[in-house]
């Protein structure tokens, strides 16, 4: 007898409609060396962000 | 010699006590009332709540603090003003009642020449049927006792999961005019990357509830970011990283009732629905202190110094207005008090003029919309705005000389899960301003170069930075007033 397999378990249910990342955006949001770089860029974003903000 | 007291010593309340002392502790006097002789980095008590760190870590105690700067710190809450005096009193003054120092339940009367409400929110589980620690069934992480409680029913939840229950989790408002949804937001992500550590993620079913209208509004009526050659809504965002983390979510949700087990919850399209719990941290809705406000004959004012929420009304446009016709100009610049032009209010303590977000109410009438957020980097520096404008007005000016409107100013947010270097990951978030400015910026509201987020290591460096740094900061170290606010 041929056994009923439950193959798509995902489509229509409420995570399959968002972005979900890509092994390269994985990689990248945990390689030190790229989030040394990003570290930076995000603090003089913040900084940038604090100094319009004082009056 | 002029008198200044801080009613609240919390981030605003403290920022202000810092500088004040810093720049009149010598020649003025300065008092700080707060009822809780400890100062706690609030951001930092998501981190007890799931057991990576202790309350010890996240607080300090205020008094010697304030030795430094010529403080004088009164462990008391206070429970009324009276900004016109009374007989016996010429000039304002405030009523407290000792919580601590050894005079637990002594009452004295202070008398100012300035106050400075800081008093931040009272957490209202009452709001809500069977919300909270004490009363309740469901956690909070909003003080650092709660949070550590949490992390007990938290690892109590692991245990059980680890000898083969299955359970559920539910995380996120209490109520359907809740604020503070970036805690609950990080909460949620450490909840479930600390129960993916313990190795028992699939025993686990973890859901968002939350009154925002889409995920990712934060009760900033959302935030649109450049990402990947669109400008997108932070929903898609917000989404994909429940979505990632196999974390469900409801929205638009106004939690009617809990009881053990069971949360009740009504929806704008009037769905009402129940979900099972076994452990679930849901944020309270906020209202004011419950300070109360009598005139010179001893008559009751609290309605005209406070809005009807129990926040202090300062200078907002507070015309009722249809959300499309919402100003960023609505929003107060200098908190100070229409009526008593020695009284601000700083941080959480202030009245918004009104909502953010846009007010929402389910087919059967219940407001279900997040109200404003006034997170630290808006109350800091509302603390340091009103704290410059106390210290020239001490010194000769006749109005308030700076101003620290939501409007314009930015906020930044970083939400941070795990443990050491390498291990961790964060969603940074900044946005400019915090109140849309629909005038300045017609697309968006905000600037779309300053309102950007990601999600990384990086994230997760800043925020451990900033938990060192603050703390630095609040204890007045060397180098304290570098650090921005
Ligand atoms: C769990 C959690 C996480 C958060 N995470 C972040 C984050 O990551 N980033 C961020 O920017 N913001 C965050 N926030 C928000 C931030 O904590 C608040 O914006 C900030 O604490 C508001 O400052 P405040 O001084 O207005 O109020 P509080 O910090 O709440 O201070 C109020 C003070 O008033 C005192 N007080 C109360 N009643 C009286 C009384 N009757 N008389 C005298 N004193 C009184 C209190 O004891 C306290 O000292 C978080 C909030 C929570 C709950």
């Amino acid at each position: 007898m041929l056994e009923k397999k439950v193959i798509n378990t995902r489509a229509y249910k409420q995570d399959y409609f968002p972005p979900i990342p890509t092994a390269t955006t994985k990689f990248f949001r945990s390689c030190a060396i790229w989030q040394f770089f990003r570290f930076v860029i995000i603090n003089l974003k913040m900084i940038k962000v604090v100094s319009k903000s004082h009056h | 010699m002029a008198r200044v007291v801080i009613l609240g010593a919390g981030v605003s309340g403290h920022t202000t006590a810092s500088f004040l002392g810093k720049w009149l502790g010598k020649k003025h006097e300065i008092i700080v009332v707060s009822p809780n002789k400890n100062w706690n980095w609030i951001p930092s008590n998501i981190w007890v709540g799931v057991g990576a760190m202790q309350p010890k870590d996240v607080i300090f105690e205020l008094e010697p603090v304030y030795k430094k700067i010529n403080v004088n710190f009164k462990q008391a809450k206070a429970t009324t003003i009276h900004p016109e005096g009374d007989a016996s009193h010429a000039g304002g003054f405030v009523t407290i009642e000792y919580t601590g120092q050894g005079k637990e339940g002594t009452t004295e009367t202070v008398e100012y020449d300035y106050l400075v409400n800081a008093t931040g929110p009272k957490l209202n589980f009452a709001a809500t049927e069977g919300l909270g620690p004490d009363n309740g069934h469901t956690v909070s992480v909003c003080t650092y006792g709660h949070a550590e409680h949490a992390s007990e029913e938290l690892a109590a939840a692991i245990e059980r999961m680890q000898k083969g229950e299955k359970l559920k989790f539910v995380i996120g408002t209490g109520h359907g005019m809740c604020t503070c949804q970036g805690a609950a937001f990080e909460y949620i992500f450490n909840v479930e990357q600390v129960i993916r550590e313990a190795g028992v993620r699939d025993n686990a079913e973890i859901y968002w509830l939350s009154n925002e209208y889409e995920m990712g509004d934060f009760g900033m009526g959302g935030m649109h970011i450049k990402r990947g050659g669109y400008i997108t809504n932070g929903k898609v965002f917000t989404e994909s990283i429940m979505a990632e983390r196999g974390i469900k979510w409801i929205t638009q949700a106004h939690v009617s009732k809990v009881e053990k087990g069971i949360i009740h919850y009504e929806q704008l399209d009037g769905t009402i629905g129940k979900l099972a719990f076994d452990f679930s941290m849901l944020i309270p809705p906020f209202a004011g202190v419950g300070l109360k406000a009598f005139n010179k004959a001893g008559e009751e004012i609290t309605d005209k110094v406070f809005a009807p929420n129990g926040f202090m009304k300062v200078d907002a446009d507070y015309t009722p207005k249809p959300y499309e016709e919402w100003r960023a100009a609505d929003w107060p610049k200098t908190y100070q008090t229409p009526l008593y032009k020695n009284i601000f209010a700083a941080g959480i303590a202030f009245a918004p003029p009104h909502l953010i977000s846009k007010p929402m109410q389910s087919v059967n009438g219940t407001p279900i919309n997040p109200t404003p957020p006034r997170t630290g980097m808006p109350s800091g520096m509302i603390g340091k705005a009103v704290a410059l404008s106390i210290r020239d007005m001490v010194n000769g000016a006749v109005e308030p000389t700076h101003t620290a409107s939501m409007a314009e100013m930015g906020a930044a947010c970083v939400a941070s899960v795990g443990h050491g270097f390498f291990k961790g990951g964060a969603a940074a978030m900044t946005v400019f301003p915090v109140v849309p400015d629909f005038e300045k910026y017609p697309d968006f509201g905000r600037d779309t170069d300053l309102t950007f987020g990601e999600v990384g290591l990086a994230g997760h460096w800043i925020k451990h930075t900033l938990h060192h740094l603050f703390l630095h900061k609040a204890k007045l170290r060397p180098g304290w007033t570098l650090i921005p606010e």
